[in-house]
């Protein structure tokens, strides 16, 4: 654009408007790295004080050969993907149904809504008490009403168990992201499709669908960022048991540093962490930038 | 487009579907909700009771017993100050990226989004350390430190979203009238870019006031959120039910009742403008 201007703009405003974001984030990024770096390396005992000094990769060695490794690492993964899948399937389908007008719309929108702005504790407890239980809970009778034996959750199924807490939290998020994209559509598209005659399939197929990619593309990068490390939910009810069955890299890292006190190994294992993380986002960045970028 | 008349066998069938569904997804709360005002006995009847005479006796009860009104206190305290910082903080910073276009924004939009993506749990020993360290354990100002930072990243992005949208040719024009920043900012920005402060604003109270990671970590009696308050509640031993019931119920209703109001705006503003 070529407009007369008074004075050349000048980078110094936004640099200056730009630097306390951009240094406290820096600094909340860096100060722990650097900590956890070097803790990582030594070794820290919280409740051994007196033993200190150099150990190289010694945590490392410990935190990776520990058998809780491996499966947390794949406790996370199935944790992740399936929340991700069954917002994702069960959300668009949801949305789909309250896409249509129907009596009480804005009544179900509040009441399908309301179990995202659910704190994690409450959620992790309601469901572990008065859902779980496997005498009391609300699913026990209605299996014993239906004649079968009521399972014991947290038990038996410790990692569906957060699975199903953890998708009843964020569905609503998902639902209502879809439902806001499929508004957005195209009515005389559409009008047009159906007067040709096109099946519910075909639309779903050819309309709906390639419609709601972008909106997918946003909830499956918000669900990352914030389900990536899960704490509350496994922390107040399976403590991550029974044995390692429903601990993920983040509780691990947790029962490391807070529970057997060793600030060493659990950074070494947050390190790993971090590696995941970025991972992780390398992935979502190249598939958010490209959706971005109009 | 003419308004179709309604009633078809598609609208009846929608609308019982729907119901079904909402009603299921609402069940846990509902029943959380009727809990809430049973007595312990009556909370883990087999089969369950759906009609009671309602007592408030819990949540008396939880508000002697644990002193509900301290941790509600700190959970508003560190929840609004947070939000009130962080806004102050990323404001500036979308503004910036918006309306100044830089070379560098795009970098640096995607490195604050990647340092969100750090699990919380990998600062969590250097974070306790330096809190032990400056004796902020358990204090107000530790939590409203951190949910300030690890909400920033969020916030700039979603301000830097809905500034976007605002044309760049009006604050251009107040400028040349001679505006002065701090006069572009509060007559034109402000009414112009309210919608997405409010939604910035709104989330950021919501996932503050829900934070659980930080403030089960850094805080217990004295700086306690809501959040450690429930989690003193999962104890095993014994069938507590309907006062953890009522506790539950008084932590999530501000912020339930709160989100209900605002969701609209929410759900805009959580997409980053990506979704229309």
């Amino acid at each position: 654009m070529n407009r007369p201007r008074l004075r050349p703009p000048s980078r110094l405003l936004p640099r200056l408007l730009l630097t306390p974001a951009v240094a406290t984030l820096f600094l909340w990024m860096i100060v722990p790295l650097v900590m956890t770096i070097y803790f990582s390396v030594i070794r820290y005992n919280l409740m051994q004080p007196d033993q200190s000094g150099f150990v190289g990769l010694e945590n490392f060695e410990y935190f990776v050969t520990d058998p809780s490794f491996t499966t947390s690492v794949i406790n996370t993964i199935v944790l992740l993907g399936s929340v991700i899948a069954i917002t994702v399937v069960v959300g668009v389908a949801i949305a789909l149904l309250i896409n249509e007008p129907f009596a009480g719309r804005g009544i179900v929108r509040v009441l399908l809504i309301s179990p995202f702005f659910v704190m994690p504790t409450v959620n992790a407890l309601l469901w572990k008490n008065m859902m779980m239980n496997p005498i009391y809970g609300v699913l026990a009778q209605v299996w014993a009403f239906f004649g079968a034996t009521p399972i014991d959750w947290l038990t038996d199924l410790p990692l569906f168990s957060v699975i199903v807490m953890v998708s009843w939290q964020w569905l609503p998020f998902a639902t209502l992201i879809f439902m806001t994209s499929l508004q957005s559509m195209d009515r005389e598209q559409l009008e047009a499709a159906r007067m040709d005659g096109a099946s519910y399939g075909q639309q779903l197929r050819y309309l709906y669908l390639p419609h709601l990619g972008r909106s997918v593309a946003v909830v499956v990068m918000i669900e990352l960022i914030f389900l990536l490390s899960i704490f509350a939910e496994i922390y107040t009810t399976t403590g991550g048991g029974p044995g390692d069955a429903s601990t993920n890299v983040a509780f691990l890292i947790f029962k490391q540093a807070l529970l057997n006190f060793d600030a060493g190994v659990a950074s070494a294992g947050a390190l790993f962490a971090v590696l995941l993380a970025n991972i992780a986002a390398i992935f979502l960045i190249r598939m958010v930038g490209k959706n971005l970028d109009k | 487009m003419a308004r179709q008349s309604t009633f078809t066998p598609a609208y009846a069938v929608r609308t019982v579907a729907a119901w079904a569904v909402a009603l299921l997804l609402f069940f846990p709360l509902g029943w959380l909700l009727l809990t809430a005002f049973k007595t312990e006995l009556q909370a883990i009847a087999v089969p369950p009771e759906l009609f009671f005479s309602p007592t408030l006796e819990n949540f008396h009860e939880v508000q002697e017993r644990s002193d509900y009104l301290h941790y509600a206190w700190n959970s508003v305290v560190t929840s609004v100050v947070s939000t009130l910082i962080g806004l102050a903080i990323a404001a500036p910073a979308a503004y910036a990226m918006a309306f100044h276009k830089g070379k560098r924004d795009k970098d640096i939009l995607m490195w604050m989004l990647s340092t969100k993506m750090m699990p919380a749990v990998g600062a969590l020993v250097p974070i306790y350390v330096l809190a032990q360290k400056s004796q902020l354990l358990d204090t107000q100002l530790a939590l409203i430190i951190v949910f300030t930072l690890s909400n920033l990243p969020i916030m700039v992005w979603m301000l830097y979203s809905s500034f976007k949208e605002i044309p760049r040719e009006i604050l251009e024009a107040a400028r040349m009238d001679g505006a002065t920043l701090w006069q572009e900012a509060t007559r034109v920005l402000l009414p112009l870019g309210m919608g997405g402060l409010a939604s910035t604003g709104l989330l950021c109270l919501v996932l503050s006031w829900n934070e659980a990671f930080w403030s089960l970590n850094l805080s217990a009696a004295k700086g306690g959120t809501l959040a450690t308050l429930i989690a003193s509640y999962s104890s095993p031993e014994g069938l507590f039910w309907a006062k953890l019931s009522a506790a539950s119920l008084m932590a999530i209703a501000p912020i339930v009742v709160f989100g209900w109001f605002s969701q609209k705006q929410l759900v805009q503003g959580l997409t980053f403008g990506a979704v229309k």
